[in-house]
Order: C-alpha cells, then structure tokens, then sequence
C-alpha cells in the first residue's frame, strides 16, 4: 500500500480538490510526471492535459486541466490550473473553447519562441481532445 | 400648505419608494453572501501565486535579465490607470470613492507632466470620470450582461493590459478598486499591477536554509509563464472584491434610504392628521357660530 500525501487542486474560482492521495501523474510542460510521497521539491509548468489521480486503493480519477503549474513541496503537492474540470463534467464547447484560444494564442504570437510554445499547447491540446472524445 | 389631498398621495408615494428600498436591501444582502463566498473561494488560487512568484522573484531581485513585467521598462512616463467599479448605482459611495481616488491620482500624475491613459471596468467609473478625464479614457469594459464574474472575464481584461504592455503603450499600471472590509466599510484601494511588486517574507531564522528546488523548465521560463497570469489572476481577484463592496455598499444605503423614508412618513403622516383635526375643528365652529346666529 503506497504511502498518502497531501494533494491540492485549485483553479482559480475554487478549490477543486484538498485530501490524502497515494499518486499523482501530472501532464508537465517538459513530460508527464508522477509524484509519490517524499517527491524532491520540484516545480513545473504544466500544458493542457489530463491530471491522474489515485487514492487510496486503485481508481484513479482523471481531470482535465489547462494552463498552471505544479508546485512540490515538502508538505505535498499543489496545482495551480486555469481551468480544471473533471473528465465526466466536461463539455464539448469547453473544449473547443480552449482550442481556439489556442489557435488565437498561435496566431498573436510575436516571436518564433512563443509561437513554438503555443504550437505545441495547441497540438497537445488536440490530441487530448481526440482521446477524450474516443472515450 | 398643503392639501390633505396632496399629503396622502405624498405618503403613499413615500410608501411606495420604501417598498423597493427594501427589496433592493434584501437582493443585495442575498447576492453580498454570494460574492462573499466566491471571493473565499478565489483565495487559495491567488495566495499560492504569490507565495511561488514572491519566492522566484527573489531569485531575479536586481538581475538583467528579469522579465519586464517585474523590473518595469526602466521609465515611468506612460501611466495606465485601470479604474473597476460597478455596472449600477445606487450603491452609496462606493462607485463615487473609486473614482475620486482615481482621479486625484490622474491630477497628481499629469500635474507631474506625465502620460495618463485610463481604461475603465464598469460603467459607473467612466461616468465618474469622463468630465474631467474623458480625453484620456482609452476604453471602456462593459460587465453589464455578466451575472458573476467568472475567471475568463478576468482573463479577457488582463489579456489587454499585456497586449498593450507588450506594444509599449504604456510603463506602470495601477488598478484601482475597492477592498471588501465589511459590510459597512470598503476601503478603495490602488494597487500596481506593472511592474509586479511583491511583498517578500522575512523568514526569520531558517535564511540561507531556503530548500532547493528543481524547475522544469528553468526559473526563467516559469516566472515568464506566471507573471501575465499573475495579472489576470490579480485583476480576477479585485473584480470579486468589488463585486462583494458593491453589495456590501447597496445594502447599507439601501437599509439607509428605508430608514430614513419611514422617518418621512411618520412625519408626514403627523402633518396630515394634524391638518384633518384643525379642518374639524374649523367646521365645528362654523356650525356652532351658525347656530349661534339663529
């Protein structure tokens, strides 16, 4: 049985999620990452995606989640999101609402840096939509 | 003087601005628990940025390279003034405050021969304003369809403000709204938002014992990332504030105006039965004298 820590999910009209987990795989800007118990102190921005949850046991609860970042702690993990909603709640015109501020973000993007940036936002966040809408 | 006539219709229309007073109250107190507990709820969000970007800005305090929005553009010429107020009226001093602390802001700042531009969020604030400063007035947010603001209006309003940073409009930008405090006192406050100022904690005791963290991507590219949403989140953070004070303000002019329109009509209601009493007595005596006469 893994060990629990404290786990926080917060966007920025509420407070989604405050409780003892056993696991979380969080969609990092630099690759997906899992946390355990007793993580390095670690902090990451995070890209659009879906964020695993596991608690006790082994269901894992998945949410959706843009725009943010992670923050390891020692006294656990907190994200920060934009927008995060559960995987079951959430609405098609949510999607494409995200996806064309995407496409907007590509679009106003002054340098070759910040456009490859939301190039890649707007390509994950596609191929989130896609395994999404298979499920 | 007046009519007996006249002194009915004016209670009963006394009677009746009471009613909507009260209703008016009643709304506000509803929709103040509302705002109240979204403005709760927002907190968490917004202490975290701060504590994380207080930390990373430590790491930059003085460096070259520090991102714009943190160091400033090296002048303060150029002012954007962002002044949030209500959609509506009637909310006693709290629209009025807001824009008075704007404006003598904007004196001072043009007084001082620099650049003032203004950008209002609501309604009631370019009403305020627009005699005096209407010339510098770039434009106006409208909230007016919007129930409770939600974290994309933010969003769309601190888009702007970096847009217009990032074309060099402006150098320093402060927002000014009203800090919820309780029901009967909101305190209009100016807060700069560019560049970002953080209130850096003295951790007493464990200094130079800072953890170290690891950063993916590096510290750079994480505060780059997190100041523009510092700012959508700061300006998120003073809507739900203004929108709590607005409440906040309704209902205590609104339990004023009841109040004071049940004073009128006491009064009126003694001046009218006053006036009924001397009409009596006067035909009593026209009658007697009469009778007297015969």
């Amino acid at each position: 049985m893994a060990e629990l820590f404290q786990f926080e999910l917060v966007s920025p009209e509420r407070q989604l999620l405050s409780e003892q987990v056993s696991e979380v795989v969080v969609p990092g800007t630099e690759g997906e990452f899992g946390v355990l118990k007793d993580h390095a102190l670690f902090m990451s921005t995070i890209t659009p995606g879906i964020l695993k949850v596991r608690r006790e046991g082994d269901s894992w609860d998945e949410y959706f989640v843009r725009g943010g970042f992670a923050d390891v702690a020692a006294g656990g993990l907190t994200v920060l999101a934009e927008q995060a909603v559960p995987v079951g709640e959430i609405s098609r015109e949510q999607l494409d609402q995200a996806i064309k501020n995407a496409e907007e973000d590509v679009a106003d993007a002054k340098d070759d840096a910040t456009k490859q940036r939301a190039e890649n936002t707007l390509a994950q966040l596609k191929d989130v939509v896609e395994a999404l809408s298979k499920a | 003087m007046p009519s007996l006539k006249d002194l009915r219709n004016r209670i009963a229309s006394v009677k009746a601005t009471q009613k909507i007073t009260k209703a008016m109250q009643m709304v506000a107190a509803a929709k103040l628990r509302r705002a109240q507990e979204a403005a709760e709820a927002a907190r968490p969000y917004a202490e975290r940025m701060d504590a994380v970007l207080a930390n990373l800005a430590v790491a930059f305090e003085g460096r070259d390279d520090a991102p714009k929005l943190m160091s400033g553009t090296g002048s303060d010429q150029v002012h954007l003034l962002v002044v949030a107020t209500a959609e509506r009226g009637l909310c006693g001093g709290f629209n009025t405050n807001i824009a008075k602390l704007a404006r003598e802001k904007a004196r001072s700042l043009i007084a001082d021969g620099k650049t003032v531009k203004i950008l209002c969020v609501g309604k009631k604030g370019y009403d305020a304003l627009k005699r005096e400063l209407g010339q510098y007035v770039l434009k106006t947010v409208d909230l007016r369809s919007v129930k409770y603001v939600g974290f994309t209006d933010a969003d769309e309003i601190g888009r702007d403000i970096l847009g217009m940073f990032d074309n060099g409009e402006f150098d320093v930008c402060t927002l000014f709204y009203a800090k919820f405090k309780s029901v009967i006192a909101q305190e209009p406050t100016a807060q700069q938002l560019i560049p970002a100022s953080f209130e850096v904690e003295e951790n007493t005791g464990n200094n130079g014992a800072q953890p170290v963290y690891e950063y993916e991507p590096d510290e750079g590219e994480i505060l780059a990332d997190l100041l523009p949403r510092n700012i959508s989140v700061q300006v998120f953070r003073a809507l739900l504030e203004n929108a709590a004070s607005e409440q906040g303000a309704r209902m205590s002019a609104m339990d004023n105006a009841t109040r004071n329109a049940g004073e009128m009509i006491d009064k009126l209601t003694i001046s009218y039965n006053r006036q009924r009493q001397a009409q009596i007595t006067t035909e009593l005596i026209e009658i007697i004298s009469g009778a007297e006469a015969l």
